[in-house]
């Protein structure tokens, strides 16, 4: 029973990190049609950023608020990331997928090893702060409380986007973006707009990732995010583009698949049966899972 | 209500003299992969009534429409109320005052119909739900539907209600009574009568009796380029000119419709 809670407790924290990122990349397929390679970049920028933070700034030392400080520092620098990504490199490519591509991969690959120059290869050892320390007793199982705190944090994300794209003006501008993108600039809509927040949105949610991955691991290595990311296209493609639920539930489901298997089958095994899923997916529901033609992003 | 935004701009700016079209578009091209499917059109819109845009289909009347909103590539020259518009971005276009009817309607089918015209509101402009609500009881009564569950005939009067939430300076509308019921169509082309009265509009229509019914001019396309221009009344009375210009007998319209 304890095992299976913490395996449980694992999988939501490693869901929640995948949310995290794939509902970003989500949102700017289904509005922009832009497969962004560059979103593990945001990650890693994140969690460097953070971990930086957390060295050579005072109040982002520490274990109790500093921690809260090293994180908004490592999400704001992701952010301001991929603000400008989308303005000096996404924007004047609009419309050309093959060129967008190559940049993304370009800065998927540029910014790992651009970290990795300044600061080595080696993994960083992640502050922790006191809230993440330790484990709390849940049915008999000894969870770690960073497990908690990230699945917490996703639920908070989870909620804001959903309260974004329903409630908000931008919401309902990137909910018709997805259907058609020039009907809306018919209607005196500058769309553009709408991609720059959502592209600065899904680097923010991104960074967060990367500074909260740095718990889930304990360190930060110049690859976590593009090994992250593969993971997160998989919950895209499970999920159905720009559906935040959908997004939600695939990323637990990957999660979970792959911590059950990894556990129970042969370690390494929870990577294939997550292929293996996706596969079916595909096979069998082309929109993805939660993907309605009347209602796409919700 | 009285306030016309289209002629404030016009005076500040030194736009359209009085007689001026409010629209002219002069030798406007269009390629699209390769084909030259506008070559050189010459149209204006007048400032009052309904122009209609005819011809036989695949002739380029939803290009040229889309050509004038910066929907697609173009080359040439668009003027509204004197200004050169042909730089500018689509979004700019229509919120400087064009409302716009697409051919396909345009709605959007995951979004409610509270939300489909919310999403048109302008942000200074003043949202005449009263007007729309009038026009169309129906899209107060499903306000809360999704535009996708809607009839064809709801989906329209939605698009047609969604242009008309702002007070403009020129209606676009392309092929309201497409594919719709016969009732639908005099419901339709009632709105669009009824919106005639306020806002000068550039009407593309294969329906030749709304053509007739709302229709002050004419302008006929045929192969990319205008083969006709003159007043729709004057054009539709000449059956042999209109069978010569726009290849309809009854017959045929029909058929062609079923081609679609």
């Amino acid at each position: 029973m304890s095992t299976v809670v913490l395996l449980l407790a694992t999988g939501l924290g490693l869901g929640a990190l995948y949310f995290l990122i794939a509902s970003g990349l989500s949102l700017i397929f289904g509005l922009m049609d832009v497969l962004n390679f560059a979103h593990g970049a945001f990650l890693t920028v994140g969690g460097y950023a953070a971990w930086w933070a957390s060295v050579h700034l005072p109040f982002a030392a520490g274990g109790g608020w500093g921690f809260l400080g090293a994180v908004a520092f490592g999400t704001a620098a992701g952010t301001a990331a991929a603000f400008l990504v989308e303005l000096l490199a996404i924007r004047p490519l609009y419309g050309r997928h093959r060129e967008q591509i190559l940049v993304t991969v370009g800065l998927s690959l540029a910014v790992p090893a651009l970290v990795q120059g300044i600061w080595g290869a080696d993994p960083l050892t992640f502050p922790r702060p006191d809230i993440a320390r330790g484990t709390v007793g849940v049915l008999g199982a000894a969870v770690p409380r960073d497990r908690l705190l990230l699945v917490a944090v996703a639920a908070a994300v989870l909620g804001g986007l959903l309260l974004f794209v329903r409630r908000t003006r931008y919401g309902l501008i990137v909910r018709a973006g997805v259907e058609d993108r020039a009907m809306v600039t018919a209607l005196g809509i500058d769309v553009r707009k709408a991609f720059t927040l959502v592209f600065a949105i899904g680097g923010a949610a991104a960074s967060l990732a990367g500074a909260l991955g740095g718990l889930y691991f304990g360190v930060v290595t110049p690859t976590q995010g593009v090994s992250l990311l593969i993971f997160a296209f998989i919950v895209v493609v499970i999920g159905g583009t720009a559906s935040i639920t959908g997004c939600a539930l695939a990323s637990v489901a990957v999660a979970m698949i792959q911590q059950f298997a990894n556990y129970y089958t042969v370690a390494g095994l929870g990577d294939i049966a997550v292929v293996a899923v996706l596969a079916a997916v595909l096979l069998t529901r082309q929109g993805g899972l939660t993907t309605r033609t009347a209602e796409r992003v919700a | 209500m009285t306030e016309k935004p289209g002629a404030a701009a016009a005076a500040a700016e030194g736009g359209a003299l009085p007689g001026e079209p409010l629209l002219r578009v002069r030798g406007l091209h269009v390629w699209i992969e390769g084909s030259h499917i506008l070559q050189g059109v010459d149209l204006a819109v007048p400032a009052s009534g309904v122009t209609a845009l005819l011809g036989r289909n695949g002739v380029g009347k939803t290009t040229a429409v889309k050509a004038v909103l910066g929907l697609v590539p173009r080359t040439g020259e668009v003027l509204l109320e004197g200004r050169d518009i042909t730089a500018r971005p689509t979004h700019e276009i229509t919120a400087s005052g064009v409302g716009y009817v697409p051919e396909d309607r345009g709605v959007f089918n995951g979004l409610t119909v509270a939300e489909n015209l919310r999403l048109a509101e302008r942000p200074r402009g003043r949202p005449r739900y009263g007007l729309v609500h009038e026009l169309f009881p129906e899209l107060r009564k499903r306000a809360g539907q999704a535009a996708g569950t809607l009839s064809g005939g709801q989906q329209q009067m939605l698009a047609i209600g969604r242009a008309l939430l702002n007070e403009n300076r020129l209606l676009v509308v392309d092929e309201p009574t497409k594919g719709l019921a016969p009732r639908v169509v005099a419901e339709v082309a009632d709105a669009v009568a009824r919106a005639a009265a306020g806002v000068p509009v550039l009407l593309v229509e294969q329906n030749l009796a709304l053509v007739r019914r709302v229709a002050d001019e004419a302008v006929v396309l045929d192969a990319g380029r205008v083969v006709h221009t003159g007043p729709a009344a004057e054009l539709l009375e000449d059956a042999e000119r209109t069978r010569e210009l726009l290849g309809v007998s009854r017959a045929h319209n029909a058929e062609e419709g079923e081609g679609r």
